[in-house]
């Protein structure tokens, strides 16, 4: 970290190559991981990020200045390589790989390395330093199949429709929501309703060519009963869901692994479905990396950093202010 | 166990009370008689023994999975539940190791289990470690949870014995009461006791069988929307152990209300019920008492002839094997005895009150005993018994019980017949001095508080409350108390003293074993008292005054 990046004061920061990777704070030169509000914020003068993600980014963030980079594709940035592999965390999502003299780092971003149907999957990416997300790092975090979820899901939805109940169902509005609607095809052809919110970024998945099931928008007083409605979490509790009568509400997300977190926040259901490492993803990423120094970011980087020390891995956490939008 | 772990599965997903209904009757439809026996006992919330500490259960859960015990640990605080801690670690673990994801348990009925269980207690102590350690390897992850759960004795799945009742009332056909009547006392998991609870009703029970009580609802109106005083029976309404006592075939019982046998703790009731006639069971209250002199007895103007003490001192008499001579001194109890349930071996049940009244006035006439008595009546126009009530606090008691004379004894929390006309709670304003992390489903969020009061320059804590707050109130408490840590002492953290809220409460008494010098009864959270200054907040001069006015 001390030669390749270090901390500065707009994020983390590469001096060979005078860029940023994820800046917080206003840049000359952003390399992007995804277009996730934490990781790709406005008010960079550039934008380095994987062809998918830039639409999302231009949705996002209006008019900006990108480049686009596919995975694999090495450009320089002054003394600094820098390519960009595929993260398996969303449409587009990368890790930047950073090469200067013979020392390489890689920032993971967000990742996973379960199976998604809507974008790439995750590259292990060797490495002697590596920075990596922490968000799930605990033993208590294994994911499940995510084709048996999808099941859960559509089993959830068919007993609703027996009950004339709709079943609503909370889902990240970008990456979530896709990845549901993806893996339902399996199951049925039906369209789903979805929220505002979720409406634009599909459009841009499937004009990228991800194959999903139809989604049609809210229309004005139809009466709906025993439909998927799939919703961002905020829209749980807000007039806007009232429209859909009785309905049972869930939330597909990795922290629904712990029963506590469904119930306290009154979801009906939770669906163990998430777009970031598990704890075995997590270590078993770390130790295939062969890096000899490894920095947790957000997260509980304690837990973590702890761990991989009493494993001889030498560690230490990285203060970030990614993740606090998302899961 | 299969079908009982799809069963906890489905009630845990639902809030609705129809769904639960019906997935435990189609549970009852299908289990054995010896299952069904055991998942009406848990079910019902009925206590588990706890086979094994929660201490060593963690050691041994650590060892299982190969992990640091730190991590154990923080994985368990996260999770806030250890059989769930158990089961998910277990579950990584496996997925890890790759040796594929078929589980080798072999499916035993849930009585199997239990007796299983029930046979650990025999085990040395590395046999009962190999054992628990190959189920939670074997198990998937509900089944897994749902076995340690059973193992530690604490399985909750958000239904009632009301609910229980129901499900099998509604399956068998069956009145809910006959059910409740048969589930009380002593009940015992077995395919016996099963098939005699969904038998057909034939009257019989066995003489130790109290009946279910009847609970009211608090009155939140005018009384004079009840209708006419004269109606109704007025009693005060004592702060004790609501009890049944039973004489039958010359053997005395005492029930609590938690279905717990007593006598062992009240032995002064028990020999008083004695000279009672047989056949008859007893509604009333366990309550500590201060025995008026007699001058003060003259110059009683009711029937009460002295005063109850405070709760704290009366849960010193429980628990006990045998109550020595000093504490039956100290703690002397009577039983006020509200309604007569059962005459001459015949159920009163069904018969007006105004008729058992004068039953139970005739059958506690053969008792001369002071530890026996008639709880009073008390009659007059609404606006005098308004007036009455302002004294509650002063005779130690909550307020008043109304009765329709006219009512039939039924099972279980009714409306309309019987009303619990309380005084208004006692309140403070009481400052946040730490906060703990709460259980279950609020493991992640501080929901534990200890609140404190003036003493000069210096926060005294006196009280710790848990509920009251709304939702999102918690939320946004827990994020403050976050951000204003002082001090982390293991899972408490003191905060900066600055969040003042009103706290209601029931009762208060002195108290040594407390720091400030008293205990309250009930405490909760009443507002969040935003507008207030730290500087505003009580004084424990104001709280011990509250004590005074309860006082003898
Ligand atoms: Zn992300």
């Amino acid at each position: 970290m001390e030669n390749i990046l270090r901390l500065a004061h707009q994020g983390i920061y590469c001096p060979a190559g005078d860029f940023y990777v994820d800046p917080w704070g206003a840049v000359e030169k952003a390399v992007i991981t995804h277009a996730h509000a934490d990781h790709a914020r406005v008010g960079h003068k550039k934008y380095y990020a994987h062809p998918d993600c830039i639409p999302i980014l231009h949705h996002r963030l209006g008019d900006i200045d990108s480049e686009p980079k596919a995975y694999g594709e090495e450009f320089q940035l002054g003394d600094a390589r820098v390519s960009l592999h595929s993260a398996g965390h969303i449409l587009g999502s990368a890790q930047v790989r950073i090469a200067v003299g013979d020392q390489v780092t890689v920032v993971t971003g967000d990742f996973k390395r379960t199976p998604d149907p809507t974008c790439a999957p995750f590259e292990l990416v060797t490495c002697d330093t590596l920075i990596t997300e922490a968000t799930f790092s605990l033993p208590v975090y294994r994911w499940p199949n995510p084709k048996s979820v999808a099941e859960d899901i559509f089993t959830w939805w068919m007993n609703c429709r027996e009950r004339r109940l709709n079943a609503v169902l909370c889902c990240y509005a970008l990456g979530k929501a896709q990845r549901v609607m993806a893996e339902l095809m399996r199951f049925t052809d039906e369209s789903v309703v979805l929220h505002g919110a979720v409406l634009p970024i599909t459009q841009i998945y499937r004009s990228q060519g991800v194959q999903m099931l139809e989604g049609r928008p809210v229309e004005e007083g139809e009466n709906y009963a025993g439909q998927l409605v799939i919703a961002p979490p905020s829209a749980i509790g807000s007039p806007w869901i009232k429209r859909f009568g009785r309905h049972e509400a869930g939330f597909c997300s990795g922290w629904m692994r712990i029963r506590g977190n469904r119930r306290r926040r009154g979801y009906e259901r939770g669906f163990v479905l998430s777009d970031h490492a598990d704890w075995n993803e997590l270590v078993n990423t770390i130790r295939e990396s062969g890096a000899q120094k490894v920095m947790p970011t957000h997260g509980r980087t304690d837990s973590l950093v702890r761990y991989l020390r009493e494993q001889d891995i030498d560690a230490e956490a990285l203060e970030t202010v990614f993740g606090e939008s998302e899961e | 166990m299969k079908s009982f772990v799809e069963l906890y599965t489905r009630l845990d997903r639902t809030n609705s009370t129809n769904a639960k209904l019906s997935a435990m009757r189609e549970y009852f439809r299908k289990a054995e008689p010896a299952c069904a026996a055991w998942a009406v006992n848990i079910l019902s919330g009925r206590r588990q023994k706890r086979l094994l500490g929660p201490a060593q259960l963690r050691e041994w859960l650590a060892e299982s999975v190969g992990l640091p015990d730190w991590l154990v640990e923080q994985s368990y605080a996260h999770v806030g539940d250890l059989a769930e801690t158990a089961a998910l670690l277990h579950h990584t673990v496996k997925a890890a190791s790759q040796d594929g994801s078929q589980y080798a348990s072999v499916e035993v009925g849930l009585s199997a289990w239990m007796e299983r269980l029930l046979l650990l207690r025999n085990l040395e102590e590395g046999e009962k470690r190999q054992w628990i350690q190959a189920q939670w390897q074997q198990s998937p992850l509900a089944e897994g949870f749902v076995k340690t759960k059973l193992l530690t004795g604490a399985l909750r799945v958000g239904v009632s014995q009301t609910l229980v009742v129901k499900a099998l009332a509604q399956e068998y056909d069956l009145p809910t009461a006959v059910i409740q009547r048969r589930l009380m006392g002593d009940w015992q998991p077995t395919a016996a006791n099963y098939l005699d609870l969904i038998g057909p009703d034939d009257g019989r029970h066995d003489v130790s069988q109290p009946y279910p009580f009847c609970l009211a609802y608090p009155l939140e109106k005018d009384p004079a929307t009840l209708g006419g005083a004269e109606l109704w029976l007025a009693e005060w309404k004592w702060d004790g152990i609501r009890a049944q006592l039973i004489k039958r075939q010359g053997n005395i019982f005492l029930w609590s209300r938690g279905e717990e046998l007593v006598m062992h703790s009240f032995p002064e009731i028990v020999q008083a019920a004695e000279a009672l006639p047989d056949g008859v069971v007893i509604d009333g209250e366990i309550l500590g008492w201060t025995f008026a002199s007699d001058a003060d007895a003259q110059q009683e103007m009711d029937e009460v002839c002295g005063k109850p003490l405070p709760f704290n001192q009366l849960q010193r008499r429980l628990g006990r094997k045998k109550v020595g001579p000093k504490l039956l001194g100290e703690v002397p109890v009577i039983l006020q005895a509200y309604d007569q349930l059962e005459s001459d071996g015949i159920s009163m049940c069904g018969r007006p009150l105004l008729e058992r009244r004068s039953g139970l006035q005739k059958t506690l006439s053969y008792a001369v005993s002071p530890h026996l008595r008639l709880s009073p009546a008390l009659q007059g126009s609404w606006e005098y018994l308004a007036g009455l009530r302002h004294s509650s606090r002063e005779r130690g008691v909550e307020g008043f019980m109304l009765k329709r004379l006219d009512s039939v004894y039924q099972a279980g929390r009714v409306k309309g017949d019987w009303w619990k006309w309380k005084v208004d709670p006692y309140t403070v304003d009481a400052v946040l001095l730490y906060a703990q992390a709460g259980h279950g489903r609020r493991s992640n969020l501080y929901t534990d508080y200890t609140f404190a009061v003036w003493e000069g320059e210096q926060l005294v804590p006196f009280a710790k409350a848990y509920s009251g707050l709304a939702d999102s109130e918690i939320v946004e408490l827990d994020r403050w108390i976050r951000k204003h840590t002082k001090e982390r002492f293991g899972p408490v953290r003191s905060v900066e003293p600055v969040q003042v809220f009103e706290l209601a409460f029931e009762g208060i008494a002195l108290s040594k074993r407390h720091k400030s010098g008293v205990a309250v009864r009930f405490p909760r959270i009443q507002r969040w008292r935003k507008d207030k200054l730290v500087e505003q907040a009580d004084s424990l001069t104001l709280v011990k005054s509250l004590v005074a006015d309860n006082a003898l």
